[in-house]
């Protein structure tokens, strides 16, 4: 283990000021952090910032420690054009220096696959890790991709449009006949720019740029906004506007879970659930309706609490409706689990076993499916989490049975807790005042979103403004799953791996 | 004469709906309103009054292979009786051109797929071939049982003899080629557990990917050409599965529509109860297709 002074130690949802990061050189920087992910931390975001006056940029590090629910945060700087990768120490990092690499126009030297990660320019005009024109646009998916050779191998490119209304990404296969050697994704379509947005925040509108960086996860993004705007201006929220902020980013769960598990029937064929879990999947839906008026939770978080109260007549109305949802949705999805033509495609597909999950930093039900027991709520708890815990389910296959199960067994759990939190929601106000945010702090904010951990990290400036805003979505971490899920696969089963990871591009692309 | 009309008429005219009793009943299952019944022949109209986009790198092939398949269908459609009456075009031997018949719509459909040089289609091409193999088998050892049974070679006669010779003493057999036969019908006319006909996955498509580039009144083609294909596949089950006539034209029609709509039933239910198979686990279920009519074979030889 690495001795404390190495590392800045803090918790989820805590500020910590600037100067008492360690600062180290880039090389103990590496041995250091390659040294925790051996002992079993995970890089939970991974970053740079400009470092100011200098011209050069500082690399930070955010460690977590799933087992003492701790973060570790270490940072380093680096000149010139270049600087040694510590890929092929730490494989966890390999897509935040490639992110670093096109953010920055900064080349990790000896990384085994350098691409760009969303086609983006480089944030420090005149530079590029790839040396491109910059007077030129950038298109996305150019340049080479892996390719295996061979008079019997043939590659299959799907996307950036696809057959279903769904985000654009491109998928290049090398296969031979119908057998996967080799997937290699290619997305950055939906690259918005929101983290360089977010810079010289917070303003009324980064809530929203939170709320639309990833349209399914409304609620997982904006809670974990909230919470770092709430630890750098050391706001307190009531217990009840936990409670709230909780029943809301459970409900999005559910749908999302729900229309899951309906979408992974649909891929199988069995179309019974595929038609239920549609509908049903709109009746959670309509819940988190009744909590803020969006069927998709927007406006329900504000920084300092809740956007919106719920009154007796609320709770009333939200316990019947959970309780039509949760036979609906258990007749539905057992149905699903008890047929064997579907348990004959879940089963050995798409294998994504533990080590490999450590190896790649894999968060979320993909994770679980493996049998890492892997849940911020669990490991890191923060807000309502903190009163109420959640059982911690998992599998043990890694498959695409284990991703549809563990999803199953979190539907129950979160039905039970909002059942939990509704019947016993505690009094006072929905919402804290929040002050201006302390200068030259860092904050980091871990939430356990539907595919996973959330990871935003904002540092500010001697104004209290955003000097930089990173987040890190559970997709960034699981693409590379995905693609390595599909090794030694059949091509047919690719639609049905695809969506038991369930990815986001915008996510990702942000 | 009366009979060769009403012959010509529901084979042309009644497909489509079988699609759609295909759709209700799954609509069903599913707790679903459904596409109207007739939805099928509504697509038709509209595919028949578009342009065609045709790419480039195509040649004639692509035009030609919906207009040959369809008329192959056809044809080996008049050599099929339905019910009890007697079918419009017989001769010894026919069962041959009845097989072939059907290859040739497949070598011309796999044919335009790769034409088009696009990747989903060569390998829906290449999955089409590979069952189409194995799916051939079935449909010969069907016969051969029918063939064994009436003694003739004659497509007409032969699917008659469970009527005319009487199912004494091929019971075993007939139920073992029922089988074998349902299932074909089912890899044919890319169903589930094969094929999945309503998934937009190319990846997951075996039919369906052969027919990515076609459009306008060339697409119509191709799905007006599947459903007539259906409808003679089951035209074919049903001699096996319901060898009655009661003698009256009027009623033996009838009987035979609603035997026709039963079939389609039932295939929705097939694909309403279960998950579609792996592909790798396709062929299984064909080979052990062929083995309940092999198997059929030998009892009634035995």
């Amino acid at each position: 283990m690495t001795a404390p002074s190495e590392l800045l130690t803090t918790r989820n949802g805590e500020a910590v000021a600037l100067e008492k990061i360690p600062r180290h050189d880039l090389a103990a920087f590496q041995r250091i952090a390659s040294g925790a992910v051996e002992g079993g931390q995970r890089v939970a975001s991974f970053f740079g910032y400009d470092a100011g006056e200098l011209g050069g940029i500082d690399l930070l590090m955010v460690l977590a420690n799933d087992e003492d629910g701790q973060l570790n945060i270490l940072s380093t700087s680096i000149e010139g054009n270049s600087f040694p990768s510590m890929t092929p120490d730490c494989n966890q990092v390999h897509l935040f220096e490639r992110e670093i690499a096109e953010q920055f126009g900064v080349r990790p030297e000896g990384h085994p696959w350098l691409k760009p990660v969303r086609y983006q320019a480089s944030w420090r005009p005149g530079r590029d890790a790839w040396n491109r024109p910059g007077n030129q646009p950038i298109v996305p998916g150019s340049g080479d991709f892996y390719r295996v050779e061979g008079d019997e191998i043939h590659e299959v490119a799907v996307g950036p449009v696809h057959a279903g209304v769904i985000e654009p990404g491109h998928f290049r296969f090398q296969c031979h006949g119908e057998h996967v050697f080799h997937l290699e994704i290619a997305l950055g379509y939906q690259h918005r720019g929101v983290e360089k947005a977010l810079v010289e925040q917070p303003a009324k509108r980064a809530l929203h740029y939170a709320e639309n960086l990833c349209g399914d996860t409304a609620i997982g993004h904006s809670t974990a906004y909230c919470q770092v705007v709430e630890a750098l201006s050391g706001c307190r929220k009531t217990v009840r506007a936990q409670a709230l902020r909780g029943i809301a980013l459970e409900f999005e769960r559910l749908a999302n879970h729900i229309g899951d598990l309906g979408a992974l029937s649909g891929d199988a064929g069995f179309l019974p659930t595929a038609s239920y879990c549609g509908r049903i999947r709109g009746d959670f839906l309509n819940m988190t309706a009744v909590l803020c008026g969006n069927r998709f939770g927007r406006g329900m978080l504000r920084p300092g609490g809740a956007g919106y109260d719920l009154d007796d007549a609320g709770i009333e109305d939200l316990l019947t409706r959970l309780e039509a949802g949760e036979k609906d949705a258990a007749s539905a999805i057992e149905l699903l689990f008890d047929t064997p033509s579907v348990l004959a495609r879940f089963e050995g597909i798409g294998l994504l076993p533990a080590d490999v999950c450590r190896e790649l930093g894999i968060v979320g039900p993909a994770a679980r499916a493996a049998g890492l027991e892997r849940d911020v709520r669990h490991d890191h708890p923060s807000g309502i989490y903190r009163f109420a815990q959640l059982p911690l389910p998992t599998w043990n296959s890694g498959d695409v049975f284990g991703r549809a199960f563990v999803r199953w067994l979190e539907i129950k759990h979160s039905i039970t807790f909002i059942r939990d939190q509704l019947h016993a929601l505690p009094a006072g106000d929905v919402r804290a005042v929040t002050g201006p945010l302390k200068p030259g702090h860092l904050a980091v904010s871990l939430i356990e979103g539907w595919r996973g951990e959330l990871c935003h990290v904002a540092l500010t400036d001697a104004q209290g403004k955003f000097r930089r805003y990173k987040v890190t979505d559970p997709s960034f971490h699981n693409w590379a799953g995905l693609a390595y899920a599909l090794r030694d696969q059949q091509i047919s089963d690719f639609p049905l791996c695809n969506k038991s990871f369930n990815l986001s591009y915008c996510g990702h692309d942000l | 004469m009366i009979n060769l009309l009403v012959h010509f008429v529901l084979m042309l005219a009644m497909p489509p709906l079988l699609l759609g009793v295909i759709n209700k009943t799954k609509a069903l299952f599913a707790g679903r309103k459904g596409l109207p019944l007739l939805q099928n022949y509504y697509d038709l109209i509209k595919l028949a009054r578009k342009d065609v986009v045709i790419s480039q790198t195509t040649t004639w092939i692509f035009v030609a292979a919906p207009v040959i398949s369809l008329t192959g269908i056809v044809m080996a459609g008049l050599l099929v009786p339905l019910g009890p009456f007697q079918s419009p075009i017989s001769f010894t031997g026919d069962l041959i051109l009845f097989a072939y018949l059907l290859a040739v719509g497949r070598f011309f459909t796999t044919a335009a797929a790769l034409d088009t040089g696009s990747p989903f289609e060569g390998m829906g091409a290449a999955r089409e071939v590979t069952f189409a193999c194995l799916s051939e088998p079935v449909l010969f050892f069907a016969l051969l049982v029918l063939a064994k049974m009436s003694g003739t070679l004659i497509l007409g006669d032969l699917l008659h003899a469970p009527l005319t010779v009487g199912i004494q003493g091929a019971a075993a057999s007939l139920v073992l080629v029922a089988i074998g036969m349902f299932i074909v019908l089912l890899a044919e006319n890319s169903r589930i557990p094969v094929d999945d006909p309503n998934t937009h996955l190319e990846l997951t498509m075996i039919h369906e990917a052969m027919v990515l580039d076609h459009s306008g009144p060339l697409l119509g083609l191709i799905l007006y050409g599947a459903s007539v294909k259906l409808f003679v596949l089951s035209a074919v089950l049903l001699h096996i599965l319901f060898p009655f006539q009661s003698g009256y034209a009027l009623l033996d029609w009838s009987l035979f529509m609603v035997e026709m709509l039963g079939v389609a039933v039932a295939i929705g239910v097939v694909e309403s109860i279960m998950a579609r198979l792996q592909m790798r686990h396709v062929p299984y279920l064909l080979i052990a297709a062929i083995l309940f009519c092999a198997f059929g074979f030998v009892l009634l030889v035995r």
